[in-house]
């Protein structure tokens, strides 16, 4: 039987979503409706809904794919944070003598900062480019496009969580206790910056269809958001009056979280709800942008 | 109104020109076109509003469990409205419904990934065509035995022969069990064995009372396979009715411009200095260069070549192949004696070599023109064994009382005789 089989909305439902969404589908026998797109619609959930299978199988995929044929495999998603804390250590933290919140040890003090930021960043790499390396699936197959850069980001959990272990490692070495505040609050900013990771990449994704400078561009934006994010040094060497520009950036608030939830780092401010706000201006900016450009992918990709 | 399985009103499709033909374009030419189109708008006081209506007013209805045949030349419109169709992209106009799942064996293998194994690569490319996982796991015993991979299902679909990788990629499709059906003949890939896979398939489906869209430039299949048929021509339906009538229709516009190779510069050898070979065209009875021939009339195969130097002893000539390499005929314009006496040394200059493939002679079907200019035992001069590519139609040819599939690449009329034994 059809998927389609099982949804049955009410009639009064089926003439305000037809309104709203391009494509829809009715009450009788499955019946899909096709019709010229008009002006800014927003993401067809129900869709998505009945595609939630392909989200993961592509994230799957994503996973399986990503360390095939490279000798050290999954170790990359623990070398690629670890090695940048060394180095951070020894020159940030050894010659710079860059100072931390409450005497954390530098070491665990970078790391838990760049663990975070490593997914937003590997999740802004891949979104950006998740419509262009699967261009041939556009142009063929209809299914809910936001499916592509969605597995996307949802694929770097897998490296965060081994990160993780690590981190866990480094506080039984340096004998911190994390606060109890870990257990919803790690969540809660792990869910932060995927938020802010799916609304670029759901602006750079439908952008690289259009121009493919984003693929020169994603690299530069996730070096410079590493330096406005305080991943090497504390966000408190940053002056009072600019907290609250400063906090425009969501991953501030990210890294700042987990200091303070796991370290022992200086607990949120107010400012935090300006780094939510910005993550879901973002994550709803790049829906209406998506599902804008979302109709002329297979044309333009 | 129930057994309506699709319902097409006024669908169009619009391209602006430069968005479909400049594949992708980078933010600096994005920039300065909108300044020289402002600026151009500002001193003119016009603007650009250059489109094409790849598809414009089409209308049209299938029955559930009908078998449409659409046909058209290439860039009728025809790929456009199978998208449109299979939800790939949206139309400019109009209005369409469907009734059930589309699925489509253009699709086939998308989403495979190299380095994923036979099984992973069923189970993401199932759930690409819209399959549920437990539907896949229900069939996943059958996909995989209908492909002939049982051996190899947890191998890198990458390490497969592209027989196997084609066999099960084709095999989901086929198990996807959709209510409406779209096989591109066109866009189909693979050998005349897999192809041959696809139209079975095809008809099967069409038997269980599933409704099939054809699209096809193989005439033959169209009328083998579909009852009725529209002709698509310039984004418009030209014509719906019988396939019988619609293919007439189609082949008597000659809408098939094919039929002619040009050779390019850089398909050429240096080896071919002396004989330098222009084009090879096919002719029908009404000496119009065209893809599809009809069998029951005479076609004339024609190489233009010229000639740099004298040649000593030069034969120019074709090959006819099938689409599967078997070789049909081999012919020379000199084998006559008389001929060759008379051509035995050829002069510089610029030449047409014809000759006449009589009528009654192909059976339906693809078929090769190759090129072979050769002094016997002296020197090849050039070969090209896949020059031009050619149908033929065998509608009204000896036999066709029986809707059949004629084996052999030949369907001569025999001088039979029946005799009464005493």
């Amino acid at each position: 039987m059809s998927i389609f089989a099982k949804v049955n909305p009410s009639k009064k439902n089926v003439k305000r979503l037809a309104r709203k969404a391009t494509l829809q589908v009715a009450q009788d026998d499955s019946k899909i409706i096709i019709r010229p797109p008009k002006g800014w619609t927003l993401i067809n959930f129900r869709d998505l809904w009945l595609y939630r299978e392909l989200v993961y199988f592509m994230t799957l995929r994503n996973l399986q794919v990503r360390y095939k044929q490279s000798v050290l495999g999954i170790l990359w998603a623990v070398l690629r944070p670890f090695l940048t804390m060394v180095v951070f250590s020894i020159f940030f933290g050894g010659f710079a003598k860059i100072p931390t919140d409450n005497s954390i040890p530098y070491p665990i003090f970078t790391y838990a900062a760049i663990l975070p930021f490593d997914l937003f960043s590997k999740a802004i790499t891949d979104t950006s480019n998740s419509l262009v390396a699967n261009s041939h699936m556009i142009t063929k197959v209809y299914f809910p496009r936001i499916i592509l850069p969605l597995s996307s980001v949802l694929g770097t959990l897998l490296d965060f969580f081994i990160g993780f272990l690590v981190l866990i490692g480094m506080m039984f070495f340096y004998h911190i206790t994390p606060s109890l505040n870990a257990v919803w609050a790690i969540p809660v900013y792990l869910l932060l910056a995927m938020v802010s990771a799916l609304g670029m990449g759901l602006w750079l994704s439908a952008l690289n269809v259009l121009y493919r400078d984003i693929n020169y561009i994603a690299p530069f934006i996730n070096q410079l958001w590493m330096y406005i994010t305080p991943t090497a040094y504390s966000s408190t060497l940053v002056s009072d009056k600019w907290q609250i520009l400063y906090s425009l950036n969501p991953m501030k608030a990210v890294v700042d979280g987990f200091r303070w939830c796991l370290l022992g780092g200086p607990p949120p401010t107010s400012t935090a709800w300006i780094s939510v706000a910005v993550a879901v201006v973002l994550l709803v900016s790049g829906l209406f942008y998506f599902s804008r450009m979302e109709r002329t992918f297979a044309d333009m990709v | 109104m129930g057994d309506i399985a699709i319902r097409i009103e006024e669908i169009g499709k619009m391209y602006r020109i430069g968005g479909q033909v400049v594949k992708y374009r980078t933010l600096r030419e994005t920039i300065s076109e909108n300044l020289s189109t402002t600026f151009r708008h500002i001193t003119t006081g016009t603007r650009a509003k250059e489109v094409i209506w790849a598809l414009r007013h089409i209308d049209f209805e299938v029955h559930k469990g009908q078998v449409l045949g659409i046909v058209g030349r290439n860039g009728a419109g025809k790929s456009t409205l199978l998208k449109i169709l299979a939800r790939v992209t949206q139309p400019s106009e109009g209005f369409a419904e469907i009734h059930g799942r589309v699925g489509s064996l253009l699709e086939v293998g998308t989403g495979f990934h190299p380095e994923l194994t036979g099984r992973e690569n069923i189970f993401l490319n199932g759930a690409i065509l819209g399959m549920k996982k437990n539907e896949i796991d229900r069939k996943f015993d059958e996909i995989v035995s209908f492909a002939e991979v049982e051996k190899f299902m947890d191998t890198p679909v990458k390490r497969y022969s592209s027989g196997m990788y084609l066999r099960l990629a084709f095999s989901v499709a086929a198990h996807l069990e959709p209510e409406i059906l779209v096989v591109d003949e066109v866009l189909a890939v693979g050998d005349a064995e897999f192809q041959r896979k696809c139209l079975g398939k095809m008809s099967d489906v069409a038997k269980e009372g599933r409704t099939v869209l054809f699209v096809s430039h193989n005439m033959s299949a169209i009328l083998r396979l579909t009852e009725e048929a529209i002709v698509i021509e310039k984004g418009k339906i030209d014509y719906r009715g019988a396939s019988k009538d619609a293919v007439d229709y189609y082949l008597a516009h000659d809408y098939d411009k094919g039929g002619e190779h040009i050779w390019r510069l850089d398909e050429l050898t240096s080896a071919a200095s002396e004989f330098k070979p222009i084009a090879v065209r096919i002719r029908n009875s009404r000496g119009l260069a065209t893809e599809t021939l009809r069998s029951t009339e005479p076609a004339t195969i024609e190489v233009e070549y010229q000639l740099k130097k004298d040649i000593q002893g030069l034969r120019v000539g074709i090959y006819l192949i099938t689409t599967r390499g078997e070789f049909i005929l081999t012919s020379f314009d000199t084998d006559e004696p008389l001929r060759y006496e008379k051509h035995a040394i050829r002069n510089a200059g610029h030449y047409t070599s014809k000759c006449v493939i009589p009528k009654d002679f192909l059976n339906e079907g693809r078929f090769v023109v190759g090129v072979n200019a050769s002094s016997y035992k002296i020197k090849r001069y050039f070969h090209d064994e896949q020059a031009l590519v050619f149908n033929v139609n065998a509608t009204n040819a000896p036999g066709m009382q029986w809707p059949e599939n004629r084996l052999g690449p030949i369907r001569p009329m025999l001088e039979w005789c029946i005799e009464e034994a005493h």
